[in-house]
């Protein structure tokens, strides 16, 4: 079985972002910049569905700029077999990424795509929900369990009130949550091996796919501040402030 | 200009954060028509029909609908929805896995977890962890938004008188099925709905600790929330995550206990009324958006406050 995952490149999730002083954005400039956290996950379970002998080939997938060929390189040492990147220097919409998957998902017909449930920069939470839309196929998001058995995938997900297990024909596609797995770091070996593994690279146009967006972003600004209050030397002076400062118990 | 909203429920009850997704699309303005799919749900419909300020209720009822699977779901919302101008659901587990289907099969982009309306096709959302907040403008025929509930002071439950329609329209798409789910059951109010939450963070160093923050919470008639660290310990279930991936809270009194205060869980949290933060290491980064900070050890500290309050 085939297994595709999508991979974004984002900023590290140790760096705290600022916005840049025109409100265009945040500024990017020489900050460090790393796979988004949840597609690790994803990486990790398509590797494991290789380990148990249910995935025969992982191919890996980011749409982003040149720069992302490091990011799918790290995927490669965590033990994917070869990678595709769709070129775009743009800042593109979830719907434009999972309309380029879904063009990916046409050439390679996998059985099981596997993305993050998010990226930590836009925090969108939509690609893999409009790439299942695109593609007609069943969805499992936010996973914390994969099972496939036979031509269908068993997906516990984490809801508000718990967790739910819904089963899926396959192709199917899933996007992870943070307790699906904890990843693995790739070896020094296995660093130089992915190397050598192939990387192709193509473009949204070569795919025939519009990345037009209905989406304008106006400006982004720095939240509102929230300022450090004050210590309190003993619990019943916490609970003095609460009742007669605060008023809220 | 019609605003069609998704109502969140279980088939028994409307879940709360409709209110506040209600409140979202009278801000925007226009009629505005709820969405009632599931299996059963008639009391659901009729309680949906009594929201202030709902004009009509739509009711499709067929057992494709029952546990709110997006492949059938979805389908039906792209359907009804594209005679509105706005398509709005909340953004729980639920509202986040349908409504990127609708829009997708719409084809427009959809707006994420919006926290303010500035105009019609305007809307602000927090990015980065809500280290940022964008304001994004929407040319799209039909807006497709999820509404995240802390941003909007809910509607009243009582008080409309909307007609209520059935729809017909039935769409199985036959690639997926509900094997079933495990609730938590608790006596305590609901996470994202409570006044007062209590949470605790890998400093309550295991799962039997938070018996403490428990019999606090039950003092104060309180939630129980919990950081990723302390969920991803094993200390307690995922429902109780508070952060970036896991609920949004903004209670008027919420209680971070032995929590350190990574960025990803502020995201959750640093837009409740009053912090208060009890942590033995004085760095720790939650004390720099905390309005009252307590240094002292935990396992002293809250069964003294259970005793206080």
């Amino acid at each position: 079985m085939k297994v595709l995952v999508a991979v974004k490149r984002v900023v590290d999730y140790n760096v705290k972002v600022r916005v840049k002083a025109d409100n265009s954005g945040v500024d990017l400039a020489n900050v460090k910049m790393s796979m988004n956290p949840f597609c690790e996950i994803a990486v990790e379970e398509a590797v494991r569905l290789k380990e148990k002998g249910v995935a025969t080939e992982i191919v890996v997938v980011s749409i982003g700029p040149t720069t992302a060929q490091e990011q799918l390189r790290t995927a490669l040492a965590l033990g994917a077999d070869r990678a595709i990147l769709v070129e775009s220097a743009e800042d593109l919409t979830s719907l434009a990424v999972a309309k380029l998957l879904k063009a990916v998902v046409d050439k390679e017909q996998p059985q099981l795509v596997i993305l993050g449930k998010q990226a930590i920069d836009s925090d969108n939470n939509q690609t893999g929900q409009m790439l299942a839309a695109l593609s007609g196929y069943g969805q499992g998001t936010f996973a914390s369990k994969v099972e496939i058995s036979g031509d269908s995938v068993a997906v516990t997900r984490e809801i508000d009130g718990g967790a739910q297990t819904v089963s899926l024909k396959l192709p199917a596609i899933v996007t992870t949550d943070l307790r699906l797995n904890e990843p693995r770091y790739a070896s020094l070996p296995n660093i130089m091996k992915a190397k050598k593994k192939p990387l192709e690279v193509l473009t949204p146009d070569a795919l025939g796919v519009s990345t037009a967006s209905t989406n304008k972003t106006v400006k982004v600004e720095a939240p509102a501040a929230r300022s450090a209050g004050i210590k309190v030397k003993s619990v019943a002076e916490l609970v003095e402030k609460l009742k007669n400062e605060a008023k809220v118990i | 200009m019609t605003i069609l909203v998704i109502a969140e429920h279980d088939n028994k009850v409307v879940a709360p954060a409709t209110l506040n997704t209600v409140a979202a699309a009278a801000k925007i303005g226009g009629d505005i028509h709820v969405l009632v799919a599931g299996q059963g749900a008639g009391a659901v419909a009729e309680a949906a029909a009594k929201i202030a300020g709902v004009a009509k209720v739509l009711v499709a009822d067929n057992a494709a609908y029952a546990h709110q699977l997006p492949e059938n779901v979805a389908p039906l919302v792209a359907e009804l929805g594209k005679g509105y101008s706005h398509i709005l659901a909340a953004a729980t587990s639920n509202g986040k896995n349908i409504l990127p289907r609708v829009a997708a099969a719409l084809d427009v982009d959809q707006i994420s977890e919006i926290i303010s309306v500035e105009s019609a096709d305007t809307f602000k959302r927090p990015i980065y962890a809500g280290n940022a907040i964008a304001t994004v403008q929407s040319n799209a025929a039909v807006k497709v938004i999820t509404v995240r509930a802390t941003g909007f002071d809910p509607v009243a439950a009582e008080g409309g008188s909307a007609a209520v329609e059935a729809v017909a329209a039935a769409h199985d798409a036959g690639i997926s099925s509900f094997v079933g789910e495990e609730l938590a059951k608790s006596d305590r109010p609901e996470l994202t709905a409570a006044k007062i939450v209590v949470s605790g963070g890998r400093g309550m160093q295991n799962g039997d600790n938070f018996k403490h923050l428990y019999a606090l919470a039950d003092k104060l008639g309180a939630a129980v929330g919990a950081s990723r660290a302390a969920v991803d310990a094993g200390f307690v279930p995922n429902d109780m995550q508070v952060g970036q991936t896991g609920k949004i809270v903004a209670p008027q009194l919420y209680i971070a206990v032995g929590i350190s205060g990574a960025i990803q869980h502020l995201a959750g949290m640093k837009d409740s009324k009053v912090i208060v933060a009890i942590n033995k290491d004085e760095e720790a980064p939650i004390f720099q958006v905390a309005d009252y900070g307590l240094v002292a050890d935990l396992f002293e500290a809250i069964p003294e406050l259970e005793k206080l309050v």
